[in-house]
């Protein structure tokens, strides 16, 4: 068999020392490896306190990754969330996971904690440890420029050393696995960075089954117009979807009190293409190439960047936008929650921040000092310690991307049982809801949606296993993925199959999840949402979400899922997709 | 509420697609729900249970499809195709001779259609049943082209058989004649926004009402005042209110980010000519006859798709080259040329463009022609071939 090395790279921290293990192949075919890997390493510690030092951090590629797959320069980051106590992971791009299966392994998992700040150099079999701690206090740049010569870089900033709770691990100088607070897990570790370099290569099973899968892939990607249009992300990025979300009266503004901003233009994609001229840059490998670099050499924000330092803090100037960008990469931060957790400090404040304010809020919550301490720990305990937790536009105390649930009915279900928190790439429905991919959905009813958040969560689990880019699932499907994988691997497999097997890995999450205490409580959205229309125009009405529909679609979720009525997995759901079960 | 399996059942049925005492349509939340009782159902659940779907949809195909794709069936456990839809989305279309959940599902699994060999068609949605009928109607598009496709090449090859040529008659006696047409548009000057939607969306019910698209194929765009206003992706073009984005040249906007595929072609069509109205459909008989070239031994053969070195004509229409959306061997590079010197363009496997200056009467009336022409070429080289219909 193909794709996979079958080598994991177990190292401990407190000893400085590290050993080989090799998985039996039917570990792989069980959880394909990224996401599902991870997760399956992750199982038997997830009781832990994500700062225990034998909490692992878990670093893995799937099988397609290093080869000539279509956007397979992506792997999964992994482990218990410091922000929301839930699986915390975050698929990112860069080259690390291309070297580190080039390094000859599939995965990493880090555990025990350094007594001071140290590094993790690799270079195939060789794996040494540094002393990092003149790096501490430096920002990601900074660190990935002194160490960029010996491979991909991961790296963590004055957020992780300072514990914000949604630091986020910076790889290659501006990827960043920014969700859930990863990066403070990191830093508590006492890890400063980690360099890879790989020398082999990855072994494609049928090199010609690939070409054939890459070009059906390549030409279903040519055809959508969201990914290689001329408005498309290949363009402009993410951030083409920002004019979308205004003119469908959902973009999230004031903290979520309103739904349109009536500046919105002045901060588009447009604006931003005119003013930084930016160039494509992208994952290794792949050729939409998102990410947009400006004329000055700054990394421009993403769309939910944007929305968060922009409209969702009433600011449209794209100039600070874009250093409150910079300010979160150097410094390691998560930009979604970041600006929503600033956008709860304004409504709690009664005011309406001007861009200094944006700037130096975020520089002292890198830095943990004044306010900035008290906000490095996220809305919700913000909020909370305000008594005013309902302010905190959080599910499970991760802060809500840029699509208000009120003008998405799939993302308002989404949000709510995705299980690492207020996530939009769980179930991801803005393909159906608003880019009409692969087919339109009404955006305004529950009807169906329950199995379409399902099937589409089961799909990235596996999409985040093989591991591939979910852009490129606006144009091709997993029915193509499958050949791709087959070719890459050797073992046959169809698009359902695959479906499947993305079904045992998210249902294992909720096993995880199920066992740190959650249940139905928390999967549901900030009462705003129920009780507070959104800004209607244009003939559009955002009205607040009706609670009895919403609850009816959640428990249809459940039953789709295969759980409880109180959202919790089952015993026989569990066996049935092949997962050990130990109450 | 209208429930979805019924819209789309109601279009699969007005299209000449099914008949609606055969065709079942599922739609599947917590539980299954038919569009009506029938024998077939059991199977068809056991299917459902066996895959991560959300819809589902079997039906035998109303003549003159049903005909010609008991034949292809019949000869093939994999029918494979030249046509844009199929190479695209379909891939090849897997034949099972049994109707059974267990083969079903097997070729289901891995395709986004199976052909039941003299029972009908499978298709599922993993979103929606908009899915099913998409791709049930795609089916029947690409097999309508293959056959007619085949049939000519073979009688231009001398190489037609007895049961070939049985078939022929009766798919011919199934399939509605050319249609008269006579039909006008609202006439420029459009002096508003809403004057542009209202002609876009007017186009557009006879391009799907006379058959020039099915499902979701097909475009149609206007430029007026520098903002070109085009169908979105995926969208019905008989169904057009609330699905035309408005997309400004100088690329200010992003809105059009759900705008047609082929918005890169038709932006270069009117910032590059006088043209302004664009009409883009896939009527059968243009398709079929794109597919049909004399040139034996082709060094490209397999690439005509993508890459044509030869001029090619149905009369004085250009045939050409290109793919769907962007990329060096997208269509945006020749139809945009072609429509230059030409009152339409047909793309290899793929469809007709056709502009005009001032409203859509123009390029309306020339896809009509262009098809009528198309169609009388084709019986004109079978009668050449010594078949007479």
């Amino acid at each position: 068999m193909s794709g996979w090395n079958f080598k994991i790279l177990r190292i401990d921290l407190t000893t400085r020392t590290w050993t080989m293990e090799r998985p039996e192949p039917a570990v792989y075919h069980k959880f394909i490896g990224g996401k599902g890997l991870a997760g399956y390493y992750l199982r038997d510690h997830i009781t832990r306190n994500w700062d225990d030092p034998a909490m692992p951090l878990l670093i893995f590629a799937g099988p397609l990754v290093g080869t000539s797959a279509p956007t397979s320069g992506r792997m999964t980051v992994m482990s218990r969330s410091p922000l929301t106590g839930t699986v915390g992971d975050a698929s990112v791009g860069g080259r690390f996971g291309t070297e580190l299966k080039k390094a000859g392994w599939d995965g990493i998992i880090i555990s025990g904690q350094s007594q001071k700040a140290c590094g993790i150099e690799i270079v195939d079999e060789q794996i040494a440890f540094t002393d990092a701690t003149s790096l501490k206090g430096s920002k990601t740049s900074e660190i990935y420029t002194r160490l960029k010569d010996k491979g991909a870089v991961a790296s963590v900033g004055p957020a992780a050393d300072h514990r914000v709770r949604f630091a986020s691990i910076m790889f290659d100088g501006h990827y960043a696995a920014g969700r859930n607070g990863l990066g403070t897990l990191v830093g508590a570790k006492n890890l400063k960075y980690i360099t890879m370099k790989g020398t082999g290569k990855v072994h494609v099973s049928d090199l010609n089954g690939l070409k054939m899968a890459r070009e059906e892939i390549f030409r279903m990607a040519a055809a959508s117009p969201v990914l290689m249009g001329q408005l498309g992300i290949t363009n402009y990025g993410t951030a083409a979807v920002y004019d979308l979300t205004s003119s469908r009266r959902m973009m999230p503004t004031a903290n979520f009190r309103k739904t349109y901003f009536d500046d919105a233009i002045q901060a588009n994609a447009g604006t931003y293409h005119e003013k930084y001229q930016p160039q494509k840059s992208g994952c290794r490998g792949c050729h939409i190439l998102c990410k947009k670099i400006g004329n000055d050499k700054r990394i421009l924000p993403e769309f939910e960047t944007m929305n968060h330092f922009g409209p969702l803090l009433e600011n449209a100037d794209i100039e600070v936008i874009t250093r409150a960008n910079v300010i979160c990469n150097e410094m390691g931060m998560d930009t979604i929650s970041a600006g929503a957790t600033l956008a709860c400090y304004a409504e709690i404040e009664n005011k309406r921040l001007t861009g200094d304010e944006i700037l130096s809020l975020l520089t002292a919550v890198a830095n943990g000092s004044g306010i900035g301490k008290e906000l490095g720990k996220g809305s919700y305990e913000f909020a909370r310690s305000k008594g005013k937790s309902e302010v905190s536009m959080s599910v499970k105390r991760l802060e809500l991307p840029a699509y208000d649930p009120r003008g998405a009915y799939g993302m308002a279900l989404g949000y709510a049982v995705s299980t690492r928190g207020g996530c939009h790439l769980r179930a991801y429905p803005i393909g159906n809801e608003i880019l009409r991919k692969p087919v339109p959905t009404d955006r305004f009813t529950f009807s169906g949606k329950a199995r379409i958040v399902k099937i589409a969560e089961d799909a990235n689990a596996i999409i985040d296993s093989l591991t591939a880019c979910k852009f490129i699932f606006f144009g091709a499907t997993l029915e193509e993925y499958a050949r791709a994988f087959t070719a890459v691997t050797g073992v046959e497999s169809t698009g359902q199959d695959l479906s499947k097997i993305g079904e045992r890995i998210y249902y294992a999450e909720r096993i995880m999840n199920a066992k740190n205490g959650f249940n139905k409580i928390h999967d549901d959205l900030p009462q705003r949402f129920f009780k507070e229309p959104g800004s209607s125009g244009n003939n559009i009405e955002i009205q607040p979400i009706r609670r009895d529909d919403f609850l009816t679609a959640r428990n249809n979720y459940y039953i789709v899922r295969g759980l409880d009525g109180n959202g919790l997995p089952t015993k026989e759901k569990a066996e049935e997709l092949g997962l050990k079960w130990n109450d | 509420m209208e429930r979805l399996i019924d819209r789309y059942e109601k279009k699969l049925i007005e299209q000449g697609l099914a008949e609606r005492s055969q065709l079942l349509m599922a739609e599947i939340e917590t539980e299954i729900v038919w569009n009506r009782d029938d024998p077939k159902c059991g199977i068809l659940a056991d299917v459902i249970k066996n895959m991560n779907i959300s819809s589902l949809c079997f039906s035998p195909p109303a003549e003159p499809y049903r005909t010609l794709v008991d034949f292809l069936s019949s000869r093939a456990d994999t029918i494979t195709l030249k046509d844009n839809e199929t190479r695209l989305f379909l891939h090849d279309l897997p034949v099972i001779r049994e109707f059974s959940a267990e083969q079903i599902v097997a070729q289901l699994n891995r395709r986004k259609a199976v052909i039941v060999d003299g029972h009908g068609i499978v298709t599922y949605g993993t979103v929606s049943p908009e899915q099913t009928f998409v791709v049930y109607s795609s089916v029947l598009f690409s097999c309508f082209v293959k056959f007619f496709a085949d049939f000519l090449e073979h009688s231009l090859d001398g190489t037609i058989s007895d049961e070939e040529m049985t078939t022929f008659k009766r798919v011919m006696e199934n399939l509605p004649p050319s249609p008269q047409i006579d039909m006008t548009f609202k006439k420029a000057p459009f002096t508003s926004e809403n004057e542009v939607y209202d002609a876009v969306s007017e186009v557009g019910k006879p391009v799907v009402s006379y058959g020039f698209v099915d499902s979701v194929m097909g475009n149609i765009s206007y430029l007026h005042k520098d903002i070109l206003y085009i169908s979105q992706t995926g969208s019905f073009l008989d169904e057009l209110e609330g699905c035309i984005d408005p997309c400004p040249v100088d690329n200010s906007s992003c809105t059009g980010i759900t705008a047609s595929s082929e918005l890169p072609a038709h932006m270069l069509i009117v910032t590059d000519s006088p043209k302004r109205a664009i009409l883009h459909g896939h009527p059968k008989f243009s398709v079929i006859m794109s597919l049909i070239c004399d040139k034996k031994d082709c060094e490209f053969d397999g690439q005509c798709h993508v890459n044509c070195p030869d001029p090619r004509y149905v009369k004085d229409i250009p045939i050409v080259s290109g793919e769907t959306g962007t990329g060096p061997n997208a269509l945006c590079n020749t139809v945009p040329k072609a429509l230059k010197e030409h009152r339409g363009a047909i793309v290899y496997g793929h469809g007709v463009f056709t502009a005009g200056q001032d409203d859509f009467n123009e390029p309306f009336h020339n896809l009509i022609d262009i098809e009528k022409m198309c169609r009388t070429e084709y019986f004109e080289k079978l009668k050449k071939a010594g078949i007479e219909v």
